[in-house]
């Protein structure tokens, strides 16, 4: 690890993680405002909007709970709860890609677990380093949790005062964010085939199925891809196909 | 059921779901394949987002083509003459911003 050398390699890395985590993070953490309003408007109170954003804390999860609650009422609570579970499918692939990376105790990977979501697993994930990641991975976490949660609060107070967040482009923002962390992994064939695949994939899928869900078809491009390793780099180290080959370097 | 009920078990799915993923054992992804598929599912997992979060509509609709598509053009334009990371993030929430200010692509 570089990380216990002096020098400006950690600095660098530290700053390129929180750097992403920051910009990625309180574009997001805005939209706990659409939340917190949209959730009152719902039916909910202020502490049930609140409970939802600091327990349940998965955008896509929450947005479907009231987008349910608000056009089917109570009656509608099994698809509410079998909705916002579809959704939160996706993370438990994230907690499997983050757990080798957060790594320690138990109890630390049971406080990431709750931090696991889109951002903190892109922005965590992007950077070169594990200390990259790590770090990219619990600010990531820490400034969306908090700004998500404030900004819920704020939201479900004063309502439709502010008005629609997209006013400011920050819907923009996530996606130009989510675009800057893919640019530097397009240097080979695989991962641009895996972007393009996956891409087209959510593209095609998202008038049709549930949100949340064309993103777990997307993976599945990611895992064929993988197992085939289609356009891959051949094994630097090569097999022992031929029997003859092994006799012949002597094992 | 209430809508506490809802809350609250809604809110336990989701977790445990999250909890679930740390569960699988560490060992299984530093083997080739597993480690590959790792690396490429956040390219995918990257990919799609950028594709949901640009053109996924609101309330009912479910694909809008809207402001953020040439926000997206400029940042990937950005990116190409590497531009700052900070810098595309805030000129795509700027050129958004302006076109739906203007009245164009809101």
């Amino acid at each position: 690890m570089r990380s216990t050398e002096p020098g400006r390699t950690p600095d660098v890395e530290r700053s390129k993680a929180v750097r992403a985590a920051f910009a990625v993070g309180i574009a997001v953490a805005a939209y706990g405002l659409s939340f917190g309003a949209l959730a009152t408007a719902s039916g909910l109170d202020v502490w049930q909007t609140c409970v939802l954003s600091l327990f349940m804390f998965s955008g896509g999860s929450q947005f479907a709970v009231i987008g349910v609650l608000a056009t089917g009422g109570l009656a509608a609570a099994p698809a509410a709860i079998a909705g916002s579970t579809l959704l939160g499918a996706r993370n438990a692939l994230y907690s499997m890609r983050m757990g080798p990376v957060i790594g320690g105790p138990w109890w630390r990977r049971l406080l990431a677990a709750q931090w696991t979501i889109d951002e903190s697993t892109a922005v965590g994930t992007a950077q070169p380093t594990l200390r990259g990641q790590r770090i990219g991975f619990w600010v990531t976490g820490a400034v969306i949790y908090v700004g998500w949660n404030l900004t819920t609060l704020i939201g479900a107070l004063v309502g439709d005062l502010l008005g629609d967040v997209r006013m400011y482009g920050l819907d923009a923002a996530a996606a130009a964010a989510f675009l800057g962390l893919l640019w530097p992994r397009l240097k080979t064939r695989q991962p641009i085939a895996v972007a393009a695949g996956a891409a087209v994939v959510a593209a095609l899928t998202l008038p049709f199925l549930p949100p949340g869900v064309p993103v777990l078809l997307a993976a599945a491009v990611a895992v064929v891809i993988g197992i085939t390793n289609w356009l891959g780099p051949k094994p630097t180290r090569p097999a022992p196909t031929h029997p003859a080959l092994d006799r012949d370097a002597g094992l | 059921m209430t809508a506490w009920n809802v809350v609250l078990l809604a809110s336990i799915l989701v977790l445990a779901l999250k909890i679930a993923g740390y569960l699988v054992p560490a060992r299984l992804l530093e083997k080739p394949t597993p480690a590959r598929v790792a690396m490429l599912l956040t390219v995918a997992l990257l990919a799609a987002l950028v594709v949901t979060q640009t053109i996924q509509g609101t309330g009912g609709h479910p694909v809008a083509i809207d402001a953020r598509l040439p926000a997206l053009g400029v940042s990937a334009i950005l990116l190409a003459v590497r531009a700052p990371f900070i810098v595309v993030v805030l000129a795509a929430a700027v050129v958004a911003a302006v076109l739906r200010l203007l009245g164009w692509m809101a």
